[in-house]
């Protein structure tokens, strides 16, 4: 199918342009991932831009099967293949294509260079060896320190991220933590090299909404000290309003809109970004019905022709079955541009602008 | 408008509905949660609609259940095809060996012992004069009638206590269990030479019933962690709560869905109920001449297998054929039914 | 003579179940509920060590026609409330008045009568429905259990007639759940739980593994019902959004007990205890403008263990306000005695020796 070139690429930026010195850290350009199942290919990922600077937190957000998962494994180089293939797309990290280097360079650049977060702790972590040991090895692997330097370092580490009497935790095995202090030390193994990236796949769904927020904060402060870059995958829109820059939404395997965190809450400018503020209960609204996204996600075996969601949407006309719409530039009414918004909708000025 | 039939939005046809499990069964490594992510399985708060909308299929379906589900993956696999074949050619030499042969296993002339294989009589003669081909033929009974029986035996008796340990817990699990675990620890080859060796006359069942009284505790072994896994699930709470009694429950709900490992574990023991049943007769306390058993051929054949191999080799390649055919079909059913596979 | 009490029990009961209940006045009342699962020792001989407090004394009225909330984080006891309100554990103390009659401890034909007027919708749509039956056989089981509810020729058509009226294509009858999303699923499940009539409806986080998107259309149908039915239901989440949005009054729950309990608006707009308050203002809003005027309170620490529980009020290892006090006694359930006789709408029942009226949610309530 025609993969539009995009007319924006998911970059909210600060108003620079990416030359040399200013590129990107990460840059992901027209990536197409695809699942090849004995009842056909499952387009999981089908052309995704984006880009994530040192120090800044680009959100994706979307639901089961958007491709927000996939993408990012892809990314790490973790993906399930087969199934999974890249099918076509670059991965620019630090101005090297990623999907050009030997598989044993890749691994060398995991856990050093770019690290993962996982949202369910307990099984990301070893049963069998202490947390200590287990965060030690990214020492003595990676720099060759000795056992003795490899587990102060690990007790430095648990402390950094607030793990309280990490003296004595060091030698504690995962099981004996709790959910919150789990996914402390996976952000600690994730940090201990100190990574110029790290992707969060949804580092707080499985926790508490008391210490989501611990974890989410400690998370933005780390982020902040070592001028990281993040890419936080999530479904909660409201965890991505507390803490992203800028924002992509993905649906059936593309970006649909790409916006500054406040633009995107403030004004979508997609239906589906849309129906999904609107079908969120707010703690500080009392709504009498909530608006609800007709339909189901689709198919991925059988993406809708056109606009995937427009099957779902109140707005869609004829062109939105026939046309797969490019990510437009989204801007003001009057046509001045707006910095880093994007939409991936026919109708996006009737969206936008009402 | 909020509750405008969600299910059903124009344009989408039915298909969106349907979801993974169902759209991809036949691919065992591509689990309903991999595609998208493979970490949000775990997710207990969250669990987002796995994947199962998003890569839902198409089928202009009709019903399916998983058993026809199941099905239709055996049908596509060739290792289930070429062992079906097998099997059923087994099964018909075994209920009517007469077609196959119009000698008799037992009229034996001695002049011809040992003889090589000749024209009509392909498989040549035994130390006894008696055709190797009419007894190979004739031998495919005992060890199917041994190896089916054996199977339901063990499957029945595992399956019924197994899964009343494992459903009513507490003393009678802890009882059982703990026979299980006795009769578990016998060895199966030791216990042949001790009880059945004091047994005169050894017919089918007493073998059939041996290998039941030793095997049951395999099968109720699985038995048991199907039903406790069954029993945890929330369909079994929900029909509890709407006030089934405990023969609703497991008869509908638990029996159901234990089956699956109950049937992949006895159909690979089946193989192994035959090649056991050859063993025994082939260490004298199995089955006992008259009765034609591959077996007893292969016990009377070690002794002469350099001066006619034959001998051996006829009756010992049938054994080896069936019990692969077996064991290959109880690997096919496992790949269709093991739910950690799907 | 088992027979004939077992019968005059099921007359006595069902006489109960007849009685109508004016709308607003209370259906169930909870008293000092407990739910203790004790900790054992040892193989062969069991030694009690403990007990794991899940439930420990918890006492509300759910009213006909209105939702309760009830929130909570993981482990404070909420699931195990439903549970032994629904009879599928038996309370260790307390009482369960159901129109005034106690039904925490009936068994047997009497407890399979009361089945009929409260029932349950779970929160895991792919393990509540039995993948070996067609979703005709799991709606139509109800009427199997309870025949007196529906004569065998109706069946059919009843569960076509719950099918439509949860969103489904009456189609579907014949088909596995296998073969539909979660959301799909989890209206199958409503209408098993609604087959019966029943009265009452515990929704046990009903909506947490479904996708956002799919998410507003099972709380819109959820309301619908409430509507149609006259149903009671005790809404039971981790998302205080989701509970604020569809409940008339909500409690909170922490280490087994109901720490705070009133309207939505009391407890959104007007929360009295620590632990209420930090939870409202650790909700991520999605928002990013409203979200920075908002105070944030984190709370420091985990849980502690339902097994060995603070002495005292049971915050107080984790909260802000903790004094002496707190530790050595033990704050009750009521109307603070800062507010008492006050007409305030902070003035409501709340277990806190401190407590305060303070605005975590912030002014955008009416706006936007």
């Amino acid at each position: 199918m025609g993969i539009h070139a995009t007319e924006v690429t998911a970059d909210a930026g600060r108003g620079r342009t990416a030359d040399s010195e200013d590129a990107p850290l990460l840059q992901v350009k027209n990536l197409q991932v695809e699942f090849r199942t004995r009842d056909g290919v499952a387009k999981a990922v089908n052309g995704v831009n984006y880009s994530v600077r040192a120090g800044e937190t680009l959100a994706i957000l979307g639901e089961s099967g958007s491709g927000k998962s996939v993408s990012s494994q892809a990314v790490m180089g973790i993906l399930d293949s087969p199934p999974g293939f890249v099918t076509g797309g670059e991965i620019v990290f630090k101005g090297e294509d990623l999907l050009k280097l030997s598989s044993e360079k890749r691994r060398k650049i995991r856990g050093t260079q770019m690290a993962m977060i996982f949202q369910d702790a307990l099984s990301s972590l070893n049963p069998v060896h202490t947390v200590g040991t287990q965060l030690g090895e990214m020492f003595r692997v990676h720099r060759g320190t000795s056992k003795s330097e490899a587990k102060k370092k690990a007790v430095e580490l648990m402390e950094r991220v607030g793990i309280p009497a990490a003296k004595e935790r060091v030698n504690q095995y995962p099981h004996q933590f709790s959910g919150g202090m789990r996914q402390r030390i996976m952000i600690a193994m994730a940090l201990a090299l100190e990574p110029d990236l790290i992707i969060a796949d949804e580092p707080t769904t499985a926790l508490d909404v008391t210490v989501q927020a611990q974890v989410m904060e400690l998370l933005a402060d780390l982020q902040a000290e070592y001028n990281m870059g993040l890419i936080l995958i999530t479904h909660d829109l409201g965890v991505v309003a507390d803490v992203a820059d800028k924002i992509a939404v993905m649906y059936a395997g593309r970006i649909v809109e790409t916006a500054p965190v406040h633009e995107l809450y403030k004004r979508p400018a997609h239906p589906y970004t849309r129906g999904l503020l609107d079908s969120i209960p707010r703690l500080d609204q009392k709504g009498q019905e909530l608006y609800a996204i007709k339909g189901l996600p689709p198919n991925l075996l059988r993406i809708p022709s056109g606009c995937a969601f427009n099957p779902r949407c109140p707005m869609a006309q004829e062109i939105c079955r026939t046309e797969i719409p490019p990510l437009h530039a989204v801007t003001e009414a009057d046509g001045a541009p707006i910095q880093g918004r994007g939409s991936a909708c026919h109708f996006w000025k009737e969206t936008i602008h009402g | 408008m909020p509750d405008q039939q969600p299910d059903k939005p124009n344009g989408v046809p039915d298909d969106a509905n349907t979801e993974l499990s169902s759209a991809f069964p036949q691919t065992p490594t591509l689990g309903a949660m991999e595609v998208e992510g493979m970490l949000e399985k775990e997710d207990l708060t969250h669990a987002p609609e796995v994947s199962t909308e998003a890569v839902g299929v198409a089928d202009r379906e009709v019903p399916r259940s998983l058993w026809q589900d199941a099905w239709r993956e055996l049908r596509r696999n060739p290792i289930f095809i070429i062992s079906g074949i097998l099997i059923i050619f087994l099964v018909i030499v075994a209920i009517f060996p007469g077609l196959f042969d119009s000698t008799s296993p037992l009229q034996c002339d001695l002049s011809k012992s040992q003889q090589g294989p000749t024209s009509g009589h392909p498989f040549g003669f035994d130390t006894q004069g008696c055709d190797v081909y009419a007894r190979t033929i004739y031998g495919a009974r005992a060890s199917i009638t041994v190896g089916v029986f054996a199977t339901l035996g063990t499957a029945l008796l595992g399956t019924l206590l197994g899964g009343l340990a494992g459903f009513f817990g507490g003393w009678l699990d802890a009882v059982v269990s703990r026979i299980a675990d006795i009769f578990f620890g016998i060895p199966i080859l030791l216990g042949g030479l001790v009880f059945l060796s004091v047994i005169p006359s050894r017919s089918i069942w007493i073998v059939v019933a041996f290998i039941v009284v030793l095997g049951w505790p395999q099968l109720a072994r699985i038995a048991r962690g199907a039903v406790i896994t069954a029993r945890q699930q929330d369909y079994v709470t929900a029909a509890r709560a709407l006030g089934a009694g405990n023969s609703r429950l497991m008869l509908r709900h638990i029996l159901p869905n234990s089956l699956a490992p109950i049937i992949v574990v006895a159909t690979i023991a089946l193989g192994t109920y035959i090649s056991l049943e050859a063993t025994l007769s082939y260490l004298g306390v199995g089955l006992k001449p008259p009765t034609v058993s591959w077996g007893i051929d292969i016990s009377a054949a070690a002794d002469t297998f350099r001066n006619a191999p034959h001998m051996l080799l006829f009756p010992a390649g049938a054994l080896c054929i069936t019990i692969l055919a077996f064991i290959m079909l109880g690997d096919a059913v496992r790949d269709a039914l093991d739910p950690k596979l799907r | 003579m088992a027979e004939a009490q077992e019968a005059a029990e099921v007359a006595a009961i069902e006489a109960v179940m007849e009685q109508k209940v004016e709308r607003g006045e209370p259906i169930l009342q909870v008293r000092n509920l407990e739910k203790h699962f004790p900790l054992t020792q040892g193989i062969l001989i069991k030694k009690q060590i403990g007990a794991v407090k899940a439930v420990d004394g918890v006492s509300f009225d759910l009213h006909q026609g209105e939702t309760l909330g009830i929130v909570g984080e993981s482990g404070c006891g909420k699931s195990t409330l439903a549970k032994v309100l629904m009879n599928l554990e038996t309370a260790t103390a307390g009482e369960v008045l159901y129109k005034g009659e106690d039904i925490s401890k009936v068994s047997g034909r009497a407890l399979k009568a009361i089945r009929r007027n409260i029932q349950m919708v779970f929160q895991d749509p792919y393990t509540s429905l039995n993948p070996r039956m067609t979703v005709g056989d799991i709606i139509g089981e109800p009427f199997e259990i309870h025949p007196e509810v529906a004569p065998k020729g109706d069946r059919r058509r009843e569960v076509q007639d719950l099918l439509d009226v949860v969103g489904l294509n009456p189609e579907y009858i014949n088909r596995y759940p296998h073969q539909f999303s979660g959301g799909q699923r989890q209206r199958i499940g409503i209408a098993r739980g609604l087959a019966l009539k029943p009265e009452i409806i515990i929704c046990d986080e009903p909506v947490s593994a479904l996708d956002v998107s799919v998410q507003a259309q099972v709380i819109n149908l959820l309301e619908k019902l409430q509507d149609e039915f006259n149903l009671s239901y005790m809404f039971i989440a981790h998302d205080l959004s989701i509970v604020r949005h569809i409940s008339d009054r909500v409690g909170v729950m922490y280490l087994g007990k109901m720490v705070e309990i009133g309207s939505d608006e009391e407890i959104y707009e007007h929360p009295t205890h620590p632990y209420t308050q930090a939870l409202l203002s650790a909700v991520p809003v999605p928002d990013p403008e409203g979200r920075e005027g908002r105070e944030r309170i984190i709370l420091g620490g985990d849980i502690p263990s339902p097994a060995n529980p603070p002495s005292g009020c049971r915050f107080r290892t984790r909260c802000f306000k903790a004094q002496e006090k707190c530790a050595v006694e033990e704050p009750l359930l009521a109307i603070p005695q800062v507010f008492r006789g006050q007409d305030t709408p902070a003035a409501h029942e709340s277990a806190c020796h401190f407590a305060e009226d303070v605005d975590i949610v912030g002014a955008t309530n009416g706006e936007a």
